[in-house]
């Protein structure tokens, strides 16, 4: 049994009561997740992708046992998530990028001794594990600073520590680099790297950034009003999404769209223009162009994010 | 069938902590936040005891116009707001902020909770323990005390046991109360005031004698939802006063009992509410 996540055929349906009148109210619906399957070898890294709403967080509650699947079966290292709720979260290791599960008015240090006690994790593996997580996760001067005092970068580096002592199977991030600084990014990505090569610690993780995507993930999982639309390498999503990057000028003054080959002006707004280009292409012709053709006052290049990738890959109007 | 499923490789997983071990850790690190604010902590527990004894001065001063309530003596009284505040404020102690389970399921934090290896009834009971809520214990205690000093009883071996067995299930009647109200809240989330009015008001109901309710009332707290069993039952026993409602004599020994099957029952309401548990969107 080398598949560590298993789902066939996994929903969940909420109902939702809705206010129809001055006391009826209307009982709907909601399938967040609609008929999902997919398999996880051990040690891969996968990323679960898709606009808001789309039923990521759903499926990644229903993989660590907090949410009860509707229907379809879910097992996760031979597990029943849910219902073998203790056991599995003994196996798992989960960081919530918009929640800390650090505790906020104690130093660092005391989250880890909780984890420590509560894992039951064995002394030595313990101290192992700790070592190790300080060293590659730059810890070693916050361990005995309240939670509340640290940065958000700080923190969220504190979380996947904790979360990862007790060697988990699988390691669930939902959004671990959200809010998060270019040099706290980097650092967090560098880390999940190693821990995948080196410990084969399995990986899946949600995200709205793309890079955090191309640097992490061979594979890819995009879902969308609940349902699996594109499993596969990411090189196939790009293709599949044509994925646009946009450089945005600002000019001296209101002028035409500008002409230059290989982007298209996509909006005009007074002296500014967003262009268009492909995301394999690069910038530095374009912006030459453009500087020595118009009168350039400044200029951004803005990277594809997962909506417009997925928004093209998938055509037609979507609603924001 | 457990365990057969585990992955090659995998390090040996020690069972997970047990209800009393969690709810030690939890509490542990609440107390260890707490002292991290000496003054307000040692402010609260001043004022946790202060404004539970006010409850008591009421009825002090309502003895000090009249000689009895409801044909009971201010020893009599005291007697029953001693045993009623003592295993109310045990319960209380020991997971008074269950009701902010509600807040937990509203903003999503009680996901944190569901990804450790612990029970959660536990973690939700010991989250944010406080020594200051010993402040209501004490003051029952202190009362309960006085009150077995002043009372002219004329004390048997029966009677004599009878007073510790109705704390304990009293306690106990008290915990599934606050249990089965945290419970109610994965599906209300606002419902902590309609659990405090079975909860604190009950405990208030509880420290007056029965005879100064009407009688439609005791039979509720008796047939219905059964806090009369938490002291009035029993007490009235060890005070020699007949019960209001024509009951058998040896109902004042089946509070051990009605309290086990409350706690059965909280149990499973617990249990159907954490596996309908929703969370939040993300």
């Amino acid at each position: 049994m080398t598949d560590l996540v298993e789902l066939d055929g996994v929903e969940k349906v909420f109902d939702v009561r809705r206010k129809t009148g001055r006391w009826r109210r209307e009982k709907q619906q909601v399938r967040a997740v609609d008929g999902i399957s997919f398999r996880v070898p051990r040690g891969e890294m996968v990323g679960y992708i898709g606009p808001n709403g789309a039923g990521k967080s759903t499926t990644i509650k229903m993989l660590t046992g907090i949410l009860t699947p509707s229907a379809g079966r879910l097992r996760v290292a031979g597990l029943d998530p849910s219902r073998e709720r203790t056991r599995m979260a003994q196996r798992i290791g989960v960081v919530f990028g918009q929640r800390t599960t650090l505790w906020w008015d104690l130093p660092l240090y005391d989250s880890y001794r909780l984890a420590h006690r509560m894992y039951r994790i064995p002394d030595a593996r313990f101290r192992e594990n700790l070592d190790r997580c300080v060293e590659l996760l730059d810890l070693a001067s916050l361990l005995d600073v309240p939670v509340r005092q640290l940065s958000l970068g700080q923190r969220m580096r504190g979380d996947i520590a904790a979360a990862l002592l007790h060697d988990p199977d699988v390691l669930y991030l939902d959004e671990p680099t959200i809010g998060l600084d270019v040099i706290s990014k980097a650092k967090v990505r560098q880390f999940l790297r190693d821990l995948n090569a080196e410990r084969a610690t399995t990986i899946l993780l949600t995200t709205h950034d793309l890079t955090d995507i191309e640097q992490l993930c061979r594979r890819v999982m995009v879902i969308d009003h609940g349902r699996l639309m594109y499993d596969g390498a990411l090189t196939g999503l790009h293709e599949a999404g044509e994925s646009e990057r946009t450089l945005v000028v600002d000019l001296e003054r209101e002028l035409p769209p500008v002409r230059a080959e290989g982007a298209r002006v996509v909006k005009v707004e007074g002296p500014r223009q967003w262009l268009a280009f492909p995301a394999s292409a690069s910038a530095a012709p374009l912006v030459a162009h453009i500087a020595a053709e118009y009168p350039l006052v400044d200029l951004s290049v803005r990277e594809p994010d997962i909506e417009a990738v997925i928004a093209r890959m998938y055509e037609g109007p979507r609603v924001h | 069938m457990p365990g057969a499923a585990g992955a090659a490789g995998a390090p040996e997983r020690l069972p997970a902590p047990g209800m009393w071990a969690t709810y030690r850790m939890i509490a542990g690190m609440w107390i260890r936040s707490t002292l991290a604010y000496r003054a307000s902590f040692a402010m609260m527990l001043v004022g946790n005891f202060l404004v539970t004894a006010f409850d008591f001065v009421v009825i002090a001063l309502m003895f000090s116009q009249v000689r009895s309530l409801g044909g009971y003596s201010f020893a009599e009284v005291a007697f029953l707001y001693g045993t009623s505040t003592t295993a109310f404020g045990l319960a209380n102690a020991l997971l008074g902020s269950i009701d902010k389970l509600g807040a937990r399921v509203r903003d999503g934090t009680l996901d944190t909770l569901l990804v450790r290896p612990a029970p959660v009834l536990a973690q939700v009971a010991a989250d944010r323990f406080g020594l200051q809520r010993l402040g209501r214990l004490l003051q029952g205690l202190l009362v309960l005390g006085g009150s077995l000093l002043a009372l002219d009883v004329h004390w048997t071996v029966l009677k004599a046991l009878l007073v510790p067995m109705m704390l304990l299930s009293g306690t106990a009647i008290f915990c599934a109360v606050f249990v089965a109200g945290a419970a109610f809240q994965f599906w209300a989330q606002d419902a902590a005031e309609v659990q405090s009015a079975f909860t604190y008001g009950g405990q208030t109901l509880l420290q007056y004698p029965p005879t100064v309710f009407a009688k439609d009332m005791v039979r509720g707290v008796t047939y219905v939802f059964p806090l009369a069993f938490v002291n009035w039952l029993p007490a009235l026993y060890v005070l020699g006063r007949p019960y209001p409602l024509a009951l058998p004599a040896w109902f004042a020994f089946t509070p051990p009992l009605v309290a086990a099957l409350c706690l059965i029952l909280a149990g499973q309401a617990w249990r159907v509410g954490v596996r309908s548990y929703r969370s939040t969107g993300s």
